[in-house]
């Protein structure tokens, strides 16, 4: 878009306010712009949010990602891929990093999924 | 670890660094700010705006003339390493340290964003190095000891962005990383990963970082660095900065721990301070909460060092004039491609040098409250605050995006139709934005949104008791890997052992044996005939990849200014070198002692065609520190005085000694003054009773000794050294041990 500078036009409705006054707008002004944002991270995830869970659960650098596309794969994301390896490791009475790297090698999916009663697709 | 010391006269060992690196653990988390030591008395003067001195540094050269002391400056001084080669910039880092830096900043290499997951090991990098576990940790390790041996905690730094930005957070509090750049933004515009990916993925980031008090730098200077003309794209900075910095806030990281990255927008010849000024403080007082970077003008930065300075220090201006918590500092890579040890260090030694010049300045000086600056900082922020209100009016950030409001060349309200537009369905990363469900669970501290532990009968603000304690809590856990691939530091490092082992000498730029150096010529033709030039000059001087980093015309046709790289294809077996004792001094006691025992009368002048002055008055001079200080009876005969008629004033004075002073000199014509000066002392037979001592910035002292004078002085040289080669010289004469063969002995009997 080009747009000449009609900013003398633009402004009338700031031009009369006190620099703590304009101070205020700008800050609710930008309240505005980030709070949708920080509602979308939320009530969302990415693969890159869960790898950071999974890591700090104690799992290796080398089998977060793996685990991630396994979530994704069996539409567990929803869940969570820090959740899908507590699961596991609940379900069958094994450490954090010894379910980790059994869903990071494809085993124990299922096991995942009927404990979670399916997932989305 | 905890026995590793390091001594100032041996290098920092990497290899010793790299071991047990598995059992590291960093000493503390969080950001460390520069202790105030307000009124703070060093030599004769008082500073009003410094911080605690180190321990160990090397100070500004003029520092010699000052007892040798370095006053700190209050900002943080940031340096800016990327090399590629992580265990060379371990030495950087040091040297950075000695001249001033806290803030080590570790530049990541190129591609790294748009990987999935973390990168271990130690792969060399291009334009920076890849950040992996085991390198932050050696770089954090190294800085622990050099911290302790300059005495002040140093923040060592790197970047969270890209599509692990999550991953790398994580890593980075796990580390004990002190700061880190983060700003959603950038990844959007510069980086073109989808803008809801990337603002999901800071919050996580950003609630990590929150966690382990790393403090964050925005990325928003970047807006003025893309832009086609930087100074009108202020408005959009301001904003930026605020989105970024309450986005960071409403997350959890305190305002404290938030710092902008500010850009004096503009550069000469523009009339820069005229708009770089009313930005730096409209934006100063809209985000009076948190914590400024400044950064210099990259925009327009081009090849010559003595150009980016002087940006640097008209940068430093506006930091002083306003207000700057942390001061950064660029080398000239942009335009040259060199980021070069000496760049880093020469940057901090500026920032150093002009923050320290202005000392009290804001005691003395202030803005003005009305005209051009009130009117025009009002002006940036109503552009400011519009722009944020269209942002809300088109549906929202990600909108404002899709249609291309940011990085747009004008300066708003006008648009020019060529700002950075990315779609809100598009990008890398996009299609992998998953809602989390209602029985949504992540058993670890520091996650950001629904988390639902409450099914397992967690503690919601406790989650990771779920798992006994994650990484935050249990260090143990941490998987640490150390090498996966060939390209490693064990394999570069056993390429350059000898040089590790001090078996041999090669000059460096960046990397250990790279032996690159630096050579400056004025070439007398144009500009593209002085490359040429310099280049077969390269060739024939025996170096390797010649590269002409810089040029500038002194005249179209007259001269060029050549900077020029290459490779010297030798390296020097430091065995083999005969290296000359320092110079010997006597201390003030006994020059007083002896002069005043034995008195000694000089005549001295400026010979042959010289009125320079100068030098010799330094020689002699009581005011700066000359050999009348310890009684020396001087006679000065004055400029250009014929040799003929110092010794001529040898004879009728009854002089101990006759200095001569050839500070300009062509043909050597300095040298057969000296000659000629000893050939009349036997003719008159004076020589037997007289001294005969020359200096100048061009005399090298053994070329002097060899025309028949006693001794010869160059550059450097001070009163003190000819005061002890006056008493030295009487004493062999008078057939007396000298002091410096008394010492000589008393060391020698010391060994044995």
């Amino acid at each position: 878009m080009r747009r000449e500078d009609d900013f003398q036009e633009r402004r009338k409705h700031i031009a009369n306010l006190t620099d703590q006054e304009l101070y205020d707008r700008f800050w609710e002004l930008t309240a505005q712009v980030v709070d949708p944002l920080l509602e979308m991270g939320r009530k969302n995830t990415t693969p890159s949010v869960e790898r950071a869970v999974l890591l700090r659960m104690g799992i290796s650098s080398l089998e977060t990602q793996k685990i991630v596309e396994g979530c994704m794969d069996k539409g567990l994301m929803g869940k969570g891929a820090g959740h899908c390896v507590y699961k596991l490791s609940k379900e069958l009475g094994i450490s954090i990093p010894e379910a980790g790297t059994m869903l990071a090698e494809g085993k124990g999916w299922d096991t995942v999924a009927a404990a979670f009663k399916g997932g989305k697709k | 670890m905890a026995d590793m010391i390091l001594k100032r006269n041996e290098k920092i060992n990497v290899r010793e660094i790299l071991k047990d690196l598995d059992k590291y653990e960093p000493r503390r988390r969080g950001w460390h700010w520069r202790e105030p030591a307000p009124n703070l008395k060093m030599y004769e003067f008082t500073y009003k705006d410094v911080s605690k001195p180190l321990k160990n540094y090397v100070g500004l050269p003029p520092a010699k003339f000052f007892d040798n002391i370095d006053p700190q400056p209050l900002p943080v001084i940031t340096t800016e390493i990327a090399s590629g080669r992580f265990e060379d910039d371990i030495r950087r880092m040091r040297m950075t340290a000695w001249h001033g830096a806290d803030h080590i900043m570790v530049i990541r290499h190129m591609g790294q964003s748009h990987i999935d997951g973390l990168m271990e090991g130690t792969p060399q990098g291009i334009g920076g190095v890849p950040i992996t576990r085991k390198q932050v940790r050696a770089q954090r390790k190294a800085l622990d000891l050099i911290e302790d041996e300059v005495g002040r905690p140093i923040n060592y730094h790197s970047y969270v962005s890209g599509v692990a930005g999550p991953d790398v957070a994580v890593m980075f509090a796990e580390e004990g990383i002190n700061g880190a750049h983060q700003d959603p933004q950038y990844n959007v515009l510069y980086r073109d990963i989808n803008c809801v990916r990337s603002f999901v993925d800071a919050c996580e980031s950003k609630k990590v970082m929150a966690w382990a008090e790393i403090l964050q730098i925005d990325g928003a200077h970047n807006a003025n660095a893309t832009a086609r003309e930087a100074w009108k794209v202020m408005p959009e900075l301001i904003v930026q900065h605020a989105i970024n910095s309450l986005f960071s806030e409403k997350v959890g990281i305190k305002p404290e721990n938030i710092s902008l990255s500010t850009v004096p927008p503009t550069a000469t010849p523009a009339p820069c301070m005229y708009y770089d000024l009313p930005y730096a403080v409209a934006l100063r007082d809209f985000c009076d909460r948190y914590k400024m970077r400044a950064q210099q003008n990259t925009k327009y930065i081009c090849s010559s060092v003595r150009e980016a300075t002087v940006t640097h220090v008209m940068n430093m201006v506006i930091s002083k004039l306003t207000r700057a918590d942390i001061q950064s500092t660029i080398t000239p890579d942009e335009g040259r491609n060199v980021p070069w040890h000496i760049y880093n260090v020469e940057a901090c030694d500026n920032a150093k040098q002009a923050l320290i010049a202005m000392d009290g300045l804001m005691e003395m000086v202030e803005l003005k409250k009305d005209g051009p600056l009130p009117e025009t900082v009002r002006d940036l922020k109503e552009r400011a605050t519009l722009f944020m209100e269209e942002i809300i009016e088109v549906g929202g950030y990600f909108q404002a995006v899709q249609e291309g409001f940011f990085v747009d060349s004008a300066k708003y309200p006008a648009r020019n139709g060529d700002g950075i537009a990315r779609k809100i369905e598009g990008g890398i990363g996009y299609g992998f934005i998953f809602e989390r469900d209602e029985d949504y669970m992540a058993p670890v501290t520091a996650h950001f949104g629904y988390n639902n532990v409450e099914q397992y009968g967690g503690d919601p603000e406790n989650p990771s008791a779920l798992i006994g304690g994650c990484t935050f809590e249990d260090r143990s856990k941490i998987v640490f890997i150390d090498e996966l691939d060939e390209d490693n530091v064990n394999t570069r490092l056993e390429k350059v052992a000898k040089y590790h082992d001090g078996k041999a000498i090669i000059p460096e730029v960046e990397w250990c044996g790279d032996g690159i150096i630096l050579l400056t010529m004025m070439v007398p033709s144009e500009r593209r005939m002085a490359e040429a030039v310099a280049l077969e000059i390269g060739k024939k001087l025996g170096l390797e990849s010649c590269e002409v980093t810089s040029k500038e015309i002194m005249q179209d046709a007259e001269g060029t200014r050549i900077e020029m790289k290459g490779k010297v294809p030798f390296d020097i077996d430091p065995s083999t070198l005969v290296i000359p004792p320092e110079p010997f001094r006597l201390d003030d006691a006994t020059l007083f002692k002896e002069i005043e025992e034995h008195p000694v009368r000089v005549v001295c002048g400026t010979v042959g065609e010289d009125e320079h002055s100068v030098g010799l008055r330094e020689i002699i001079n009581i005011k700066h520190g000359g050999i009348e200080k310890w009684g020396v009876e001087v006679h000065y005969l004055g400029t250009s005085v014929p040799v003929e008629k110092l010794v001529d004033a040898a004879v009728e004075l009854d002089a101990d000694a006759i200095l001569a002073s050839t500070i300009i000199s062509h043909d050597n014509v300095h040298y057969k003054n000296m000659k000629r000066i000893n050939e009349l002392a036997i003719e008159k037979g004076i020589r037997d009773k007289v001294m005969i001592a020359a200096g100048g910035t061009q005399v090298v002292p053994e070329e002097a000794v060899k025309t028949g004078i006693d001794q010869g002085f160059g550059r450097d040289s001070h009163g003190i050294d000819v005061a002890t080669f006056l008493v030295e010289e009487g004493r062999r004469r008078r057939g007396e041990k000298t002091f410096e063969e008394i010492q000589r002995e008393k060391e020698a009997e010391e060994l044995a």
